[in-house]
């Protein structure tokens, strides 16, 4: 190979930067000429102007821009671009402060204090202060809130401004994890009116004021001039725009009409990434699919029929059938390859009707007949999966019989209601949010009502533990209880996939969320 | 005359007790669906807490009948409400995507109406030719076809392929006007090629019905040309029925067009009343059902109306 080619290959590395690619280019003894050419194709640098046209398959007439209400794609876009947060997942993963400088935190990780960065304006011309801090937290807290961040801020005992400039915060426990938290797209930071804040109007200190707002059609914005972060935000113009169905998202992007959506249609994602002047772009984060069981009803109160069904199910045939193979196969535990404690080590689970066998044989369930609930409000293709799922199991002896829910009031009537169905999880940035969302005793949404001592003991020592390595090794322990013993069966963890002009240049991009983590109105530009 | 006007006095009062019908089974039909708007809202994010702090803010926690009439109260006081969703006046909601709904009625119709009654007084003219029969044909195809198979057909011929118009109607109230129709040239045409036929065959048919009668016998026997008869003699008798047919094609227009809406992405009020029931935004499936029903009640009242200008004979049924 010449240090050309091995040059190309080091740069189309996944998660090289700039820089660590021009220092190991001149240490293979490249001429800086050619590493600097070379850098500037693979790592194309921003160019400012145009007009971004994004169609999201999500957004309602019935949208708010109220964070505290935010669900679904559109709007966290829509927020993400017009709002900032104290701390942000950059686009490696890595945790940086937003609109915080830094934090300080006691040893007990209860005690924490952000330091706000200096001189930030709102669109409307208003200084950023503590108060905005401290009003937009309060924004999901109380008796009265209906914020989906509730449960996540109900930690915090005391929350007050110290000066212009800082924020104190007191929690109930430590947790080591609490500024991951607060990068959470709920927790977007507006003025403060009163004691209350103002989410009406849409005004943010992001990268893009909002011009106008048709809730469920579509959003437009104008770049904000004196926009913090240099070297982000390069559009002069956005326009959000709703395109429910598949096929109207795809051909307007066929035809020019925007330049990126999301949720491409895995059935034809293969031909659309042949037609000229279009790109698929794919980022596996923490998305996944399950199947949930009650592990209070049985008969899945026993272990050894929720192992037989783990073992009854072929996820290679559903990863390959149901996601075309834009995933990883799950292993029955919700952190997903791009957390930080990912556990590696734990064997993969794989299809084996002799193990479902003898499993069932031992918790005396032999001709094992069960419902299990779906409808594609679960996940797209959650139907198909579930009659798969049956005819796997057959071979176990299992017999499955697919329930078809209907979409409508899905979270309402079947979820953490019949004791097994189907669910989607977008995941969350930490192991500790993950676990104490979905998998601890007392969690509101426990959707598999287990409760497992030694488990729910380490959450609380994990969360608090400011030692990496033993931190590590908990959650690993952790990952491997909920794969042998919790009520969860997850086939697989779902790519966000998504189809851009190939006039669009990006970054790396972030595997949190997905459309770059929710910023790719801001990381994006036209090359 | 005063008959008439006492004709349109009376229809317009039951219009009103059917929209108060109608209403009703509105409200009731949407009360009957699984979950309400708090838990389709929060969806996942549904847990015991925050939907009972939000009924509470919604007043959703109030029994039934006391939020109907309560609403009841507000549509008598010219009041339609807000939507519980998001708290944006309903006027407010309704009056752009009204406006595009109507827009886009008017601009089908303006193709749609010509057409249909110019290619049915030619099929009469020239029946049971080819030219006829290739109508006939060709009309009754494009109504057979579901609508978004039309649309999707148009859109790639039109849009994918010859690249001509755009496949989705992004349109805004900064646009100019022939700016707008050009954006919804596609979903107007998909409109048109769905109603012309039912029109146009009932032009068709009228005027042939007519074709048997004596007086246009008489106008044959004069030797008058054959353009002349259907035009002066058959037409004004046979508008009554396709009055009533282009009237029901109107209401068509205005109130069944959510799935073309869909295909296009057209921001129009059937994508409103979608999302609306989706999350059970009770005040909003009322606004706009009643927008509907209000359509179809005014629109048929106007058919009637023409139909008897056009022959007195209807004041005086046997």
């Amino acid at each position: 190979m010449t240090i050309e080619q091995e040059l190309k290959t080091l740069a189309s590395r996944r998660g090289i930067t700039r820089r660590g690619f021009m220092e190991r280019a001149l240490a293979l003894g490249a001429t800086t000429a050619l590493a600097t050419t070379l850098a500037d194709r693979a790592f194309a640098m921003p160019k400012r102007g145009g007009r971004f046209r994004l169609g999201l398959g999500h957004g309602s007439t019935t949208d708010s821009l109220d964070p505290a209400t935010f669900e679904q794609l559109y709007m966290q876009v829509v927020g993400s671009a017009a709002r900032n947060n104290l701390m942000e997942v950059g686009q490696n993963g890595d945790l940086i402060p937003e609109l915080a400088e830094g934090f300080d935190v006691s040893d007990d990780a209860k005690s924490w204090k952000f330091d706000l960065r200096r001189g930030v304006e709102f669109h409307n011309g208003k200084t950023l202060d503590s108060n905005d801090v401290v009003a937009s937290i309060n924004h999901h807290r109380g008796a009265d809130s209906k914020s989906a961040a509730k449960s996540l801020l109900d930690a915090i005992v005391d929350l007050k401004a110290d000066g212009k400039n800082a924020v104190t915060i007191a929690l109930k426990e430590g947790n080591a994890d609490f500024p991951f938290i607060l990068s959470d797209y709920h927790v977007a930071i507006m003025p403060a009116n009163g004691d209350a804040v103002d989410w009406e109007s849409g005004v943010g200190t992001g990268a893009y004021v909002l011009e106008r707002y048709e809730p469920g059609v579509r959003t437009t914005f104008k770049r904000n001039p004196n926009y913090f972060k240099t070297g982000y935000g390069h559009f002069d113009e956005v326009e959000v725009i709703t395109i429910a169905d598949v096929a109207a998202r795809t051909n307007a992007l066929t035809t020019g009409e925007i330049d990126a959506m999301d949720r491409v249609d895995l059935k034809t994602a293969h031909l659309l990434k042949r037609r000229e002047g279009i790109k698929i772009a794919e980022t596996s984060g923490t998305q996944h699919y399950t199947f949930t069981m009650r592990t209070d009803t049985p008969p899945f109160d026993d272990n050894d029929v929720r192992l037989a069904l783990k073992y009854a199910i072929d996820r290679e045939a559903i990863l390959k059938t149901i996601l075309r193979g834009h995933g990883a196969l799950g292993n029955d535990h919700p952190i997903g390859l791009s957390n930080r404690y990912h556990a590696s080590g734990l064997p993969q689970r794989a299809y084996d009707p002799d193990k479902a066998r003898h499993h069932l044989k031992k918790a005396g369930a032999e001709g094992l007949t069960i419902d299990l609930s779906a409808a594609d409000a679960a996940f797209a293709g959650a139907v198909d999966a579930a009659v798969l799922y049956k005819e796997h199991a057959a071979k176990a002896g299992i017999d499955i019989n697919v329930v078809r829910e209907p979409d409508d009031g899905y979270w309402a009537n079947v979820w953490m209601k019949k004791p097994y169905c189907a669910v989607y999880w977008g995941g969350r940035p930490t192991e500790d949010w993950m676990f104490s969302t979905a998998y601890s005793a007392d969690a509101s949404w426990n959707d598999t009502f287990w409760k497992h001592d030694r488990f729910n003991e380490l959450l609380l020592a994990a969360r608090a533990e400011l030692d990496e390595k033993k931190r590590r090794g908990m959650y690993e322990e952790m990952q491997a209880i909920v794969r042998d013993d919790g009520g969860v069966l997850i086939p697989m963890f779902a790519n966000y996939v998504m189809g851009l002009s190939d006039k669009i240049g990006h970054g790396q991009m972030a595997a949190n969320w997905s459309m770059d983590g929710f910023k790719c109105t801001e990381r994006w530009w036209f090359a | 005359m005063t008959q008439i006007l006492t004709m349109v006095a009376q229809r317009l009062a039951l219009g009103l007790l059917t929209l108060f019908v109608v209403s009703l089974i509105i409200f009731l039909g949407v009360e009957l669906l699984p979950g309400d708007l708090t838990q389709a809202i929060l969806g996942q994010a549904a847990t015991e807490e925050t939907v009972a702090a939000f009924r509470r803010e919604l007043k959703l926690d109030l029994p039934p009948h006391e939020r109907y009439v309560a609403w009841l109260g507000g549509i008598l006081q010219g009041d339609l409400g807000h939507s519980l969703a998001n708290k944006r006046a309903i006027t407010e909601l309704m009056g752009v995507r009204l406006w595009n709904t109507l827009f886009l009625a008017f601009i089908s119709a303006a193709v749609a109406v010509p057409l249909a009654l110019g290619l049915g007084i030619l099929a009469a003219l020239y029946r049971g030719t080819p030219y006829d029969r290739a109508v006939n044909i060709v009309t009754l195809s494009s109504i057979s076809f579901p609508e978004f198979f039309v649309a999707y057909i148009l859109i790639l011929v039109l849009a994918v392929q010859l690249g001509w118009f755009p496949s989705i109607s992004n349109i805004g109230e900064e646009l100019g006007f022939w700016e707008r129709v050009y954006r919804s040239i596609l979903p107007a045409l998909t409109l048109t090629l769905v109603v012309v036929a039912h029109m146009m065959r009932m032009t068709r048919a009228a005027i042939i019905n007519l074709m048997a009668s004596p007086y246009i016998e008489m106008a044959n026997l004069k030797g008058l040309p054959r353009v002349r008869i259907i035009v002066r003699h058959a037409l004004p008798n046979a508008l009554a029925p396709i009055i009533n047919v282009v009237v029901i094609n109107l209401a068509y227009l205005v109130v069944g067009v959510v799935i073309v809406e869909v295909v296009f992405v057209y921001p129009g009020l059937g994508q409103l009343l979608i999302d609306a029931v989706r999350t059970r935004d009770i005040p909003v499936v009322q606004a706009t059902g009643l927008f509907f029903a209000a359509a179809y009640i005014l629109l048929n009242l106007t058919a009637d109306v023409l139909s008897i200008l056009t022959n007195p004979r209807l004041l005086h049924p046997r």
